[in-house]
Formats: structure tokens, C-alpha cells, sequence
């Protein structure tokens, strides 16, 4: 496993490009554009302002800058180096803006959410969107990027829109089952829209494409309901993580629930590896040359995992009652590319990782971290599952094992983000405003697997 | 002067009773007082202290309290030397009489008077006897007044009656224990000595008592007083008794009635005891209730609070949804506001500025909208709705596909199965040939569209799971029996042979065995039982002689040892004799060759060793006759150490041995014997072994010895 220099970036800004060759990131004002295998900088842009929103096109040809203080958007192409395309939202503000998913227009939120404008590229035409819903994931395109779908709210009632995303021709409008939606999103095939209800109730509605209404789903009544919503890739499966602790896992035939995945503090009986990180300091009267040739490591303590035998008991973290958004529940999921695996991370046991096999509908391994687990990630080729902790190291888990690597990187690099490129060669390590990346062997690789 | 001891003479003390002490005290000095008035002789000249009585006394009070000793020798000193002795002298003496005699006599009388007063002393015998009489009468006459019966009743129920009693009891026993001159004071005295016994006649008479006559002098009265009095005594002492008697009842009734009393005052505490208890319980149970109750009313009220409060948040939720539904009104209306505002404004506009047009992605143009354009999109939805059903369709045929060939091989196997038992089973094969045709049927539903199929296919699976079920649980069932009975027959056959078997084998044995026994009784001198019996006889023989016949090696081996320490101390004998022979010989020689003193000195020297030797040897040698193992190696000893000598003056010695040898029995036998013996000591221990070879090896050296000496010889 090697690694790179640290180079440095801002507001966690940077990003490979859909094909894989190019690196942007932004450093205050400025956009860099790097070529991945070489690392040699491509373009330098200079925007007007701190970027605070960077994304690449689909086509990978031009990088979207947003400035939201300013209310400004900056495109830049690659090809074409002198080009260049400002859209002014004026003194309507911005708060979001996005790329359709036909690299040729630009969607952008306005503040308070009055409206979407439609920016097109071709034709500089703009187009206003109406009564958009200001809350979770109200916008979702679907992935071939024919469709896009998008929460209105009109009269206290609830609305989705699809638009074909070609000539953004409404072609569907219809009023959704909901008190307050929460968010919205397709199946990856593309023809079922997911959506579902705030934290007050625990409700998911799945609609085909044609605004028909599939299935409804609910699991329990009165407490706090759907944390996050995730499709499984092959989108057989739709994940619902819920305040209560418990990832329920819904068929795509019958939409009814086929597991339920509960994240006990205490695991008794299990047939999942129980890992736990376990730190060692270096020992002082080791060979100072191996310190001063990795300056960073002198300070920092080595990991390395350990399987624990049952029962175990996990470190809970109490949720505070007072406060609202409770630190409890399942809020993060994420699927493997291949659909095999699912990992969860309870808010609760914030140190903790679960990962679950969906062929036998129990969980493989538990990962018991030393400090909150940040970010995780599946590698989009492989079952192989990388996450970090916001310290100088990262973990990588796969069927065969697990392993924790330290990033010899100075300067105290802290990993709280990370990026799998599409190749899943490499990652991308962000740190707090630096970026480093990190290269896997292939041997490596096979061993893992 | 010389009158002091007349003075102690004056002095008398009459102690008989602590009232009547009547010191008198006359001193000398009253006399010379008296003296001293009349006339006062010039001899006399008095100190200061003993000039008057009064300071003599004085003086002398002082002196015994001890407190003007020292004074009063002091003023004395100056006198001739006659006064001052007798001073000193009478001084002396007075201090010591009057402070360790006299003040302590006094003690001890007021002492012992007082324990006289204390024992009761009666002054006279028949003042006592008068009045003990009279008292007796008095009581008597007193008792009489009340008979028995009367006077437990009146025990019973005139309590002050017996207390009255009981004072005239005290009061009797006051009299007698008290001093008597009261009771002489009162009833009789010397002077009324005749009244009373007149009085006492009286009373007697009243008694029926014989009256003390006192008129014949002597012992007659006063026997018939001493009669009367034992008279009065007895009646006295019944009465006594009786008293005691009812006194003892008495102190019992009471002790009974206090105890009783004692318990009714128990039992009334404990009563009212237990009715506080039970009032407090019935206070604390009313608590309760009343707890109860306010609880009750408590719960009643929070239930009402409750449906109140309940109320208060539907009517708030709603309440509540009503203001965000309008709160929600008025954003919009105020985005709307704000949006139309924001278009008019003209100050800053939204804008793009891009420096060249794009071409689409796809490199296509722009299609203008139209109805045309919107019905392709419906279009394009719909069929990729259509191709995502066609696919979740084929996927679900596939798995249907898949699914019913499961069936399918799950019917034929259960066919397969099934079939032969059935047609071996003679009810069911109907049921078999249904199967078939089902399975045959199936196969053609499947064939068949899913629609049409479905019905049937559900019905034949049903029916065909119920019949497999039934089928199986017939079979369980009849495995069950069956198995039974199959297994039970089979199993029971062999059993049963072989438990005949058994039987016949058990059968047999006994019979062999009782045979055997008859045989053993009937013919218990058979000979082959005697021959065995016999056997047994003779290997407990053997036992025996063997150990005798050990017993008699052991004396044999005995016997050759000794006989050889006899052969060795004959040898020794003559070896000794010899030695003497020669020392004698010596002697002589010396005597003989007395000139020279340089070969005599040699010749003593040279003999004085073997002479030491032969002297040694000899106790041991007995020794060795008397206890047989001990002694074996100090005779070697001595064997071995024989030789040394013998070695100076060797060869007339071992000629002597030799000769000695010829004397006692052959070598040849010797050996035999030693043989014998060996053979024989091969069985015991080591250590001896080792001495027999000593004993061959030093047998040998004797032999060599021997060799040596014919050669030379």
C-alpha cells in the first residue's frame, strides 16, 4: 500500500472525475485539476471567491464551482481552458447547486427554497421550478439520468414531481400519502421512487415511475421513525435505518420486510467476528531511525485488531433527551457494489461498524473502533470496505480480514473523510485541509480476498 | 504516800447490771484534804499539781488522757531524789493502770453486760415461773372465749379479730424476751406472792387444772406448781400448734390469694393491653381506609388530568398543525411576494454569462416541445417501465422455472418412493395410480399458462402434500406397530432358543453337579477320593519334613563346624604345646648358654611375640565352643594371624600342624564334609558364603604349608 504526498485542499473539496482521470481540488479560490496517475497539475482556475461547492460534470469535461455567499456559479472546462461560464442567481441567494445529470445544465437552490432555476448550458435558457421542499433529499435523479424526481410542497401538501430531464418536460405530478417528506429516492433500475416520511412517523411509499403508488411501509407507530434510506445496488433491496436502532431490509416484489437487523449494545450470541482495535504505543527503546524516517509515527500508537469472544459489550453512548435529532438510531448505510454486504452505523455506538451479509440475512463482522467511526466506504469493484476514524490511520475490512494501516503522513494528517476512486486502485484521504492518496497493491488485494 | 494501793483498794465497782454501776471512788488525797484542814504537817510540801484535790484530779485526768505527761515530770524533776523515784514510780504506775487496765476493763464490762441484757436474764426462778404461769392462764383463758372452728370463721371473715390475736401474740412474746421488771411491777412481786397464787388457784379452777399449794413448804408445792405449769405448758403448746397451724394456713391462703391477685392484676394489664393494641389497630385501619380513600380520589383526579391533559394535546396538535398550515400559507405567499419583487427589481438580475454555447452531450439538437415530444417521453417512460416488468417477469419465470423443476423432481422421487410400498401395501393402489396421473397431470399444467395452471397446480400440491402426510403418518404408525411385532418375533424366537438353551446347559450342570455330590457321599472311601486325600496328607507331610529335614542339616552343619573349631583347637592346643616345648627349650638353652648375654636378648625378643599370641588366642578358642557363629572370624583372626609369627619361626609350626592333621580324621573326609556343607550353605546367605571361603582358602594355605614342608623335609 503506498501513499502519497499531502496536497492541500479546503472545505473538504475535492473529487475525482466520473472517468477516473482527473483530481479537482479546490484551495480557497482556486480549483486545481490534476491528472490521477501522474499527480502533475493539469489547469489552475481562479474563481471570485471562496468555492464552497465543487462537482464534476458526468462527462467529466467541466468542473461546477459554487460561491453561495456570492450567489454565484463558476463552470469551467477542461478541454477548452478559456472558456469559462458565470451564472449570477443575484440577490436571490444560492444555497445549492448541482450538475444535471446531462452534464448541460445547472440546477440551482435558491434561498429559502423559492425556487430551482434551470440553467442550461446550450442555450443559456433558464427555467424556474417551483414550491420545492426544503428538507432532507428533495431532489434525486434517477441513475441512467432520464428522470429527475423532486418534493414539492404546495397548499400543506405534499407533491412529487418527475421530469424527464432531457427538455425538463414535467411528466409526472402527483400528491404523496405524507404528513411532512422527508426525502426521495429511485431505485438505481430506475422505476421505483422511495420516499418517506419525516422522523415523526415511520412511513416509506414507494411509487413506480408513473406516480403510481407501489406499496406502503410502516414498522411501528408514535416514536421517531426513519433515519436514512438506502437501495441496494441491484435494487433488490431497499434498507430503511430507523431511530430504533434496527435496519429493516424490504424485497423488492412485495415490499414487505424480509430481515431486521437490530444493533444490540450487547452481542451475546452471533456467528459475526467481533473485531475490536486495540492501540500499542511504540515501544521507546525501539531504533530511532525508523522514527526519524517517519516522523509522524513517533507520536502516534500502532492498531492492529483483535477478535474478541462473546458475549461483548460495546461502548453505548447515552442521547441526550433534551435535545432534538437524538444521537440514536441508524444513520448511515451503505450497500457493497455487488449488493452482498451492507454496512450500518448505529449513532448510539458511534465506535462501532456492523457489516451484513444479505445472502444469509445475518451480520459477518462487527468492528469496534477506538474512536468514533467518521466515514465509510465500499470499494466499487470489490467487498472490500474502508473507513476512518479522524485519525492518521485507515481501516480496511473484507471478508478475509481486517487490517489497520497507518498513514505515514506528517504534520498529525487525519483521516475524516475518505474516497474510493472508481477503479477502486486507488483512495482518496481527506483530511482536515489536506488530501493524500493512497494506492493499493494488487497482491495485496488478492491476499485480502 | 504510801497509800496509794489502799486507794485502789477503795475503789469497788459493782457491775451487775449497766444501770446500777455505782463507782466509789475515795482517794487519799480526800483524806488528806480532810487532813489538811485540820492540820497541816511541815513534811508535806505539794507541788503545784497535787496541792488540792481538785487539781490532783485534774492533774491525773490529763495525765490518763496523755496530754500532760511531759509537763508534769518536768515539774517534778527538781525534787530530793526519793520524791522524784516515787513520783516517777507512782506516775508509771498510774498512767499504765488507768490506760491499758482500767479503761479497758471498763470496756469489756459494758460490753459484756450489754451481750447479758441481750441473752435475757430472768432475775429470780420463781418470779418467772409465776408470771410464765399467769401469762399462760391469761392466754388460755383467752383462747377459751373462741373455739376452733369459730375462729377460723373468724379467721376467714373478721380479719381484725386475728390481728388482735396476733398483737396478744406479740405482746406475749414482748413479755418474755423483754426484761421482767415490768411484768414484776404488774402481777406479782414478793410482796403478793399469796394473792397470786390465790389468783392463779382461781384460774386454775376455772381451767379444771389441780391449784398450786403453796402451803406446804418444800418440794410438794413446788412439784404441783411445776405439774400445773407442765399442765399449762402442754395446753399451751397444742394451742401453740394450732396457732401455728392456722398461722401456716393463713400465710398460705394469703400467699394464694396474692398470687392470684397478683395474676388478675396480669391478666386485667394484659386485657387492657391487647384493647389498646386493638384500638390502635382500628385507628390505624381507619388511617388506611382514609388513605385509601384520598388516594382513591387522587387517582381519580389524575385520571381526570390525564384525559385533560390528553384533550389539551389533541387540541394542540391540531391547534398546532392549524398555525404551521398557515404559518406555511404565508412563506409561500411571502416567497411568492418575494420572487415578484426580486423580478422586478432590476438592480441586479440574474444572469449568465457564458462565453460559448454548448452542443448537447449526445451531440443531438434540441428538440422544440411539443406534443409530439411529450408523448415520446410518456412513451419512453412507459417502456422502460415496461422493460424493467419484463425483466423483474423473466427473472420471476426464471425462478418459477427453477421452483417448479424442484417440484417436479420432488413429485417423481416421491413417486419413486412411494410406489413400491404402496403396491405392496394391497390398499392403496388406487391412490397410487392417482398419483401418477396427478403427477402426469401437473406435468401438463406446467406446461399450460400460469393463470390456468395456478389453481389447479396449488390443489394438486395440496392434496398431494395432504396425502403424503397422511401416507407418512400411516407409515409412522405402522412402523410403529409393525416393527413391533416383526422385530418382536424375530427377536422373540431367537430369544426364546436361546433362553432354552441356557435352561438345558443350566440343567445339565446341575445334574452333573448333583452327581457329582451323590457320588462324593455315597462313596466317599472311594479310592480315588482317598488317593486325593491322601495326596493332600502327604503334601503337608512334605512340608514338614522338609522343614525337619532342614532342621536336621542345620544341627549336621552345626555339629561339622564344631567338630572342625575342636580339630582347629587341637591343632591350636599342640601348636601351644609345642611353642612351650620350645620355649622351654629356649630356657634351658639360655640357662645353658648363660655366658652370653647378646643371644639371649635376641632370643627373648624373638619369642615374646607368638607366646602373646598363643595367649590370645586361647579365650576365644572356648569361646568359639560355646556359641557357634559368633566367633568364626576372630578364630580366623587368630588363624591368619598366626602364620606371621610362624613366618619368623615357621617351619616347626606347620610341621606340628601337619602332625596334628594326621592325628584327627582324614582331609578326604574333610573335604567331603566341606562339600556337603557348601551344598547346603549355597541356600543361605552371602556372608557365609564368603566365610566358608575363607574358611577353604585358609584350608588351602594349611595345605600348601603342608606342601612346603615335605619339600624341604
Amino acid at each position: 500500500m503506498n501513499f502519497s504526498e499531502l496536497f492541500k485542499q479546503s472545505n473538504h473539496l475535492c473529487k475525482v472525475s466520473p472517468d477516473g482521470k482527473y483530481l479537482a481540488t479546490c484551495v480557497q479560490y482556486r480549483l486545481v485539476v490534476r491528472d490521477m496517475s501522474t499527480l502533475q497539475i493539469l489547469q489552475l482556475y481562479t474563481c471570485l471567491d471562496q468555492i464552497s461547492h465543487m462537482e464534476w460534470s458526468s462527462d467529466s469535461q467541466f468542473v461546477l464551482c459554487a460561491i453561495y455567499k456570492r450567489g454565484l456559479v463558476q463552470v469551467w472546462s477542461l478541454e477548452q481552458p478559456e472558456w469559462h461560464c458565470k451564472i449570477d442567481e443575484g440577490s436571490i441567494g444560492l444555497t445549492s447547486s448541482r450538475w444535471s445529470p446531462d452534464g448541460r445544465h445547472i440546477l440551482n437552490t435558491t434561498e429559502f427554497n423559492l425556487r430551482i432555476t434551470v440553467w442550461s448550458l446550450c442555450t443559456k435558457a433558464v427555467s424556474y421550478i417551483k414550491y420545492p421542499k426544503a428538507c432532507q433529499k428533495a431532489l434525486d435523479f434517477s441513475r441512467d439520468g432520464c428522470y429527475m424526481a423532486l418534493a414539492e410542497r404546495r397548499d400543506c401538501k405534499d407533491y412529487v414531481s418527475v421530469f424527464v430531464c432531457d427538455d425538463w418536460h414535467l411528466l409526472r405530478h402527483f400528491e404523496t400519502e405524507t404528513q411532512d417528506l422527508a426525502g426521495l429516492e429511485w431505485s438505481p433500475n430506475g422505476c421505483v421512487l422511495a420516499v418517506w416520511e419525516s422522523c415523526l412517523e415511520y412511513k416509506v411509499l414507494l411509487y413506480s415511475l408513473d406516480g403510481r403508488l407501489l406499496s406502503t411501509y410502516s414498522a411501528y407507530e408514535w416514536s421517531l421513525g426513519i433515519k436514512s434510506v438506502a437501495w441496494s445496488p441491484s435494487s433488490q433491496f431497499l434498507a430503511i435505518g430507523s431511530y430504533d436502532e434496527k435496519v429493516r431490509i424490504l424485497n423488492h416484489i412485495t415490499w414487505k420486510k424480509i430481515a431486521q437487523f437490530d444493533h444490540p449494545s450487547t452481542i451475546t450470541k452471533t456467528k459475526a467476528v467481533v473485531y475490536k482495535e486495540e492501540e500499542k504505543r511504540p515501544a521507546l527503546s525501539e531504533d530511532l531511525s525508523l522514527h526519524l524516517n517517519s516522523s509522524s509515527s513517533l507520536f502516534s500508537s500502532q492498531s492492529k485488531y483483535e477478535i474478541l469472544s462473546l458475549p461483548v459489550h460495546l461502548p453505548v453512548v447515552k442521547p441526550d433527551p433534551e435535545r432534538a435529532n437524538p444521537k440514536i438510531g441508524v444513520s448511515n448505510l451503505v450497500f457493497s457494489s455487488d449488493s452482498r454486504y451492507l454496512a450500518t452505523k448505529n449513532d448510539s455506538i458511534p465506535c462501532v461498524l456492523w457489516v451484513w451479509d444479505l445472502q444469509s440475512m445475518t451480520s459477518v463482522a462487527v468492528l469496534e473502533q477506538t474512536s468514533p467511526v467518521r466515514c465509510f466506504q465500499w470499494d466499487p469493484r470489490q467487498n472490500r470496505l474502508a473507513l476512518c476514524t479522524a485519525n492518521a490511520k485507515l481501516y480496511l475490512w473484507s471478508p478475509g480480514g481486517c487490517v489497520a494501516v497507518q498513514v505515514p503522513a506528517p504534520g498529525g494528517f487525519q483521516v475524516q473523510a475518505l474516497n474510493w476512486h472508481n477503479t477502486g486502485h486507488s483512495l482518496v484521504l481527506v483530511g482536515k485541509d489536506q488530501l493524500c492518496l493512497c494506492y493499493m497493491d494488487e497482491d495485496q488485494d488478492q491476499d485480502q480476498d | 504516800m504510801g497509800s496509794v494501793e489502799e486507794t485502789l483498794s477503795n475503789f469497788s465497782l459493782d457491775f451487775r447490771k449497766l444501770l446500777f454501776v455505782n463507782i466509789y471512788l475515795t482517794l487519799k488525797s480526800i483524806n488528806l484534804q480532810t487532813v489538811r484542814h485540820h492540820e497541816l504537817p511541815d513534811c508535806y510540801d505539794f507541788n503545784v499539781k497535787f496541792r488540792s484535790l481538785d487539781k490532783v484530779t485534774e492533774c491525773l485526768f490529763s495525765l490518763i488522757n496523755g496530754d500532760d505527761m511531759y509537763a508534769t515530770f518536768l515539774n517534778l524533776r527538781d525534787k530530793s531524789y526519793m520524791v522524784w523515784l516515787f513520783s516517777r514510780l507512782y506516775l508509771y504506775s498510774f498512767i499504765s493502770l488507768f490506760i491499758y487496765m482500767v479503761l479497758s476493763l471498763f470496756i469489756a464490762l459494758i460490753t459484756d453486760t450489754y451481750e447479758t441484757i441481750k441473752a435475757k436474764g430472768l432475775s429470780s426462778q420463781l418470779e418467772c415461773l409465776v408470771l410464765t404461769a399467769w401469762l399462760l392462764i391469761q392466754l388460755h383463758s383467752q383462747e377459751r372465749t373462741h373455739d376452733l372452728p369459730d375462729r377460723a370463721l373468724i379467721y376467714n371473715y373478721e380479719l381484725p379479730d386475728v390481728t388482735k390475736q396476733n398483737n396478744m401474740m406479740s405482746t406475749y412474746s414482748s413479755y418474755s424476751l423483754s426484761s421482767t421488771h415490768y411484768i414484776d411491777t404488774a402481777f406479782c412481786t414478793e410482796d403478793n406472792v399469796p394473792q397470786c397464787i390465790s389468783y392463779v388457784n382461781q384460774e386454775l379452777d376455772s381451767l379444771g387444772l389441780s391449784c398450786i399449794s403453796l402451803g406446804a413448804p418444800g418440794v410438794t408445792g413446788l412439784s404441783s406448781a411445776l405439774n400445773t405449769l407442765y399442765e399449762l405448758l402442754q395446753i399451751h403448746r397444742r394451742d401453740m400448734t394450732a396457732v401455728e397451724e392456722l398461722e401456716r394456713e393463713q400465710l398460705k391462703k394469703s400467699s394464694t390469694l396474692e398470687h392470684v391477685q397478683i395474676n388478675n392484676s396480669r391478666l386485667k394489664d394484659q386485657l387492657e393491653l391487647s384493647m389498646r393494641e386493638k384500638s390502635g389497630m382500628h385507628e390505624t385501619e381507619r388511617q388506611l381506609q382514609l388513605k385509601i380513600k384520598t388516594l382513591q380520589s387522587c387517582l381519580k383526579t389524575e385520571k381526570e388530568e390525564v384525559q385533560k391533559l390528553q384533550h389539551i394535546i389533541a387540541s394542540r396538535a391540531t391547534q398546532y398543525n392549524h398555525d404551521t398550515k398557515r404559518k406555511e400559507r404565508e412563506t409561500t405567499k411571502l416567497k411568492e411576494r418575494l420572487s415578484q419583487l426580486l423580478v422586478d427589481r432590476k438592480d441586479r438580475k440574474l444572469s449568465i454569462d457564458v462565453l460559448n454555447c454548448l452542443g448537447r452531450a449526445d451531440g443531438k439538437r434540441s428538440l422544440w416541445k411539443t406534443t409530439k415530444a411529450t408523448a415520446s417521453h410518456e412513451g419512453d417512460m412507459y417502456k422502460s417501465l415496461l422493460s424493467d416488468y419484463e425483466a423483474t417477469q423473466r427473472l420471476l419465470m426464471l425462478e418459477n422455472a427453477e421452483l417448479k423443476k424442484v417440484l417436479q423432481q420432488m413429485k417423481k422421487e416421491m413417486i419413486h418412493i412411494l410406489s413400491p410400498r404402496q403396491t405392496s401395501d394391497h390398499g392403496h393402489e388406487l391412490g397410487d395410480s392417482d398419483t401418477e396421473e396427478r403427477a402426469d397431470l401437473g406435468r401438463e399444467c406446467l406446461d399450460k399458462s400460469c393463470e390456468v395452471a395456478r389453481e389447479q397446480l396449488t390443489n394438486s400440491i395440496r392434496k398431494q402434500w395432504r396425502r403424503v402426510r397422511s401416507h407418512m403418518e400411516r407409515l409412522d404408525s405402522q412402523a410403529s406397530h409393525s416393527q413391533d411385532d416383526v422385530i418382536l418375533k424375530q427377536t422373540h424366537d431367537e430369544e426364546m432358543e436361546k433362553m432354552r438353551q441356557e435352561v438345558l446347559q443350566c440343567k445339565e450342570f446341575i445334574h452333573t453337579q448333583q452327581q457329582l455330590l451323590q457320588q462324593q457321599l455315597h462313596t466317599s472311601l472311594d479310592e480315588d477320593t482317598a488317593v486325593l486325600l491322601n495326596g493332600c496328607y502327604t503334601l503337608e507331610e512334605k512340608e514338614r519334613l522338609k522343614e525337619e529335614w532342614k532342621l536336621f542339616d542345620e544341627q549336621k552343619r552345626n555339629f561339622v563346624r564344631e567338630r572342625k573349631n575342636f580339630t582347629e583347637a587341637a591343632i591350636r592346643l599342640e601348636r601351644d604345646k609345642r611353642a612351650f616345648e620350645e620355649d622351654r627349650a629356649d630356657c634351658l638353652k639360655n640357662q645353658f648358654l648363660n655366658i652370653t648375654p647378646f643371644a639371649d636378648r635376641r632370643k627373648g625378643s624373638s619369642s615374646d611375640g607368638p607366646r602373646s599370641l598363643s595367649i590370645r588366642s586361647e579365650p576365644e578358642i572356648r569361646m568359639s565352643t560355646t556359641s557357634v557363629n559368633r566367633p568364626k572370624s576372630s578364630t580366623y583372626c587368630t588363624n591368619f594371624s598366626t602364620p606371621k609369627p610362624s613366618s619368623f619361626s615357621s617351619v616347626p609350626s606347620t610341621a606340628e600342624l601337619y602332625r596334628t592333621l594326621r592325628l584327627i580324621p582324614d582331609t578326604s573326609s574333610r573335604q567331603s564334609n566341606r562339600g556337603s556343607w557348601q551344598e547346603s550353605s549355597a541356600i543361605e546367605h552371602g556372608d557365609n558364603q564368603a566365610k566358608t571361603k575363607l574358611r577353604s582358602r585358609c584350608g588351602d594355605i594349611s595345605v600348601f604349608s603342608v606342601g612346603d614342608e615335605n619339600s624341604p623335609t
